[in-house]
């Protein structure tokens, strides 16, 4: 066996845009239309377009490559070729070994079937052998969590049930090519995690796993490598950080001035020491620039920022005005400018800056820029959360116990 | 066509599952249960009985059990086949999910509705063979031709199934035209009716590939002969056709189902 686990090759997938003859009822006026008067057959045929545009890319067996991109940039067409649902319109591809895939986890389930059916049921659908099911039963069901309601018709399940119980049964069907696409939503912050060890574990077993995730900080986790897909198109295959840091200068074009508004925020900027910067090392001090320019005379205002994590949670908020500063005026055509110095005690992660501009005393906000940045943060220190606190062990000791506590 | 078959073989154990899970799920949700399987083709037997009561008072000839055992014999696999049919016309559309987002060979649907239908054959056949020990029809050694009958019916189904079901994937309306087919059908199939009844051109109605099974079931169970060869091996051949056609068809669309659904 090669050591190559995927690759695909020059490969391109065209679609159709629009609605295309779904019955026959249309389709047969225009086809006898298109014999006897030369017609074209309608609009549809040349409203095409390519959601994959020559994609080479090759992962090695025991790797674990990240795929990152927009909306629409192809992620989900990508994986649909690879897991032989949809047929590319050119170009190779090659997988070798069982592939499975974690894609909309309980796609197999019927609502009117016990836990325990359904367990078989969709198993079998992904390609397990019912005595593998069989003998992985009691771990698919411990993992889930919810033994007691095992049979109970998964209807009557409420959607986290739902959605542990497909996710565990997908994630037991141990192939040899894993691709995941954006399943970590499922479930509460426990269940997550035990996803996400999950997941590691399976890497860790000598797995080939395509990740697929909005979640920059689980790709980066996970991921030592990652492809940034854009229109159909590589533009990038690296490190993941340095993905990631391209991914998030994709996003940061700041909207243009909305006419309507009788003052708005007309620049931000995040800089470090040097400039310009989305990336930080957490702890690192950073500045954010804020202009802002009026169309007509106002009064009283104060500009907010805050952070946000990739869940929207606000983590972080300030404001001229709670820092002290008196509320400003401006006449039209006026500008005001202002340096927030922060230091970014954040964890791992990255995060969203939002600007406003707001009136306290009426309670109205002008202008929003949401996001008007994205940061990116890295650490050297292990820590996991929000913040950082900057944890240091400082003190490490272990008592001999007496010996007859000690039954580990 | 043999890699194919060789990928089928691979995933039966899911073949099984789907029937089991479109078995179980038609009987959990009905208050009738098993009184389903048999409602169809009841209703079909009392109405050959009637058309069957009409034919005799206007021929001055009585009507014999042998004839209503011809009909029941008759109606339990004409029921078979319109339930099949009509199953696989959505058997794809009605699994969206399923053909979206997982691979698999995806003529394990159409096949899966018909299996689940010919457990519903089995139901009301054993309430048939009740109805026949009851009336003590007899049997002979041409019951032997039963099994081949109904095999070759169920290699009709399953062909035909596959056609419709990719057809309704790709254009809505195929399954209102099935449904026509499917109503008006029984009318040009042997099931009130014997093929004897039309003299001469009764033969005719034999191009129809059903009716020379059906034919063949009511002979060998009622009349205790042989059915004509010569016509099942006509329908064997189309049923044989129907079945590599459908699935070379089947397979030639399947990359195309995901993005047509």
């Amino acid at each position: 066996m090669s050591d190559v686990a995927l690759r695909m090759e020059h490969l391109y997938k065209k679609f159709r845009k629009g609605e295309t003859y779904n019955s026959l009822r249309d389709l047969l006026p225009a086809m006898t239309g298109k014999m006897f008067r030369g017609q074209e057959l309608d609009a549809t045929v040349r409203r095409e377009f390519w959601a994959l545009q020559d994609i080479s890319f090759e992962v090695k067996r025991g790797e674990a490559l990240g795929i990152i991109g927009r909306n629409g940039a192809g992620k989900s067409t990508a994986l649909k070729i690879l897991s032989r649902i949809m047929r590319p319109t050119k170009g190779r591809m090659v997988v070798n070994g069982r592939l499975s895939a974690l894609i909309e986890v309980t796609a197999g389930f019927h609502p009117d079937l016990t836990g325990m059916e359904n367990i078989f049921l969709h198993g079998t659908i992904l390609g397990m052998s019912k005595r593998e099911i069989q003998s992985k039963l009691d771990q698919i069901i411990a993992f889930s969590g919810i033994e007691e309601f095992i049979d109970t018709p998964v209807k009557r399940y409420s959607s986290g049930m739902y959605a542990r119980l497909g996710f565990s049964v997908a994630a037991h069907v141990d192939p040899e090519v894993l691709v995941v696409d954006e399943v970590l939503s499922v479930g509460d912050f426990v269940f997550q995690q035990r996803c996400m060890d999950r997941i590691r574990s399976v890497i860790k077993s000598g797995t080939t796993v395509l990740f697929v995730s909005h979640n920059l900080k689980a790709v980066t986790e996970i991921c030592p490598r990652a492809m940034l897909l854009d229109h159909g198109k590589v533009l990038m295959i690296d490190d993941t950080d340095a993905v990631a840091r391209k991914y998030l200068s994709l996003g940061a074009m700041p909207d243009t001035a909305d006419e309507e508004k009788p003052v708005y925020i007309s620049k931000v900027r995040v800089r470090d020491r040097d400039g310009e910067q989305s990336t930080f090392e957490s702890g690192e001090k950073a500045w954010v620039d804020i202009e802002v320019t009026a169309r007509e005379a106002i009064d009283k205002l104060a500009v907010v920022i805050w952070f946000k994590d990739e869940s929207e949670y606000i983590i972080f908020h300030t404001s001229t005005e709670r820092l002290g500063f008196a509320p400003f005026c401006l006449q039209p055509g006026g500008t005001y400018r202002c340096t927030f110095e922060l230091t970014l005690n954040i964890a791992h992660g990255t995060f969203h800056l939002v600007t406003e501009i707001h009136r306290y005393d009426i309670q109205k906000g002008y202008d929003r820029q949401d996001p008007a940045s994205t940061i990116f943060i890295g650490s050297t220190t292990a820590v996991g959360g929000a913040v950082n606190c900057f944890p240091r062990l400082v003190e490490s000791e272990t008592a001999v116990p007496p010996t007859q506590y000690c039954e580990v | 066509m043999r890699v194919e078959l060789e990928e089928l073989y691979k995933y039966r154990e899911l073949l099984y599952m789907i029937t089991y899970r479109d078995i179980k799920v038609r009987y959990k949700q009905s208050i009738m249960g098993f009184f389903w399987a048999i409602l169809m083709p009841i209703l079909i037997v009392m109405s050959g009985v009637v058309v069957r009561y009409a034919y005799a008072m206007v021929s001055h000839a009585p009507l014999k059990t042998a004839d209503i055992a011809s009909v029941a014999i008759k109606s339990v696999p004409w029921a078979f086949i319109v339930s099949s049919i009509r199953f696989t016309c959505n058997s794809l559309t009605g699994n969206r999910d399923l053909v979206v987002k997982i691979y698999f060979p995806k003529e394990i649907f159409p096949m899966a509705a018909v299996l689940a239908c010919l457990f519903d054959f089995f139901v009301a056949s054993s309430a048939l063979l009740i109805f026949l020990v009851l009336i003590k029809i007899g049997w002979s050694i041409y019951l032997l031709w039963v099994p081949v009958l109904v095999a070759t019916t169920v290699l009709f189904c399953i062909g035909i199934g596959m056609i419709v079901s990719a057809a309704s994937l790709f254009f809505r309306d195929v399954k209102y035209i099935v449904e026509v087919f499917l109503t008006f059908g029984i009318f040009f199939t042997p099931v009130f009716y014997d093929m004897r009844m039309l003299g001469d051109r009764g033969k005719w109605l034999m191009l129809n590939p059903v009716a020379p099974l059906l034919d063949g079931l009511s002979t060998c169970i009622a009349r205790h002969q042989s059915p004509d060869v010569h016509w099942f091996l006509y329908s064997l051949v189309f049923s044989l056709t129907s079945f590599s056609v459908g699935f070379v068809l089947f397979k030639h669309l399947e990359p195309a189902f995901a993005e047509s659904i």
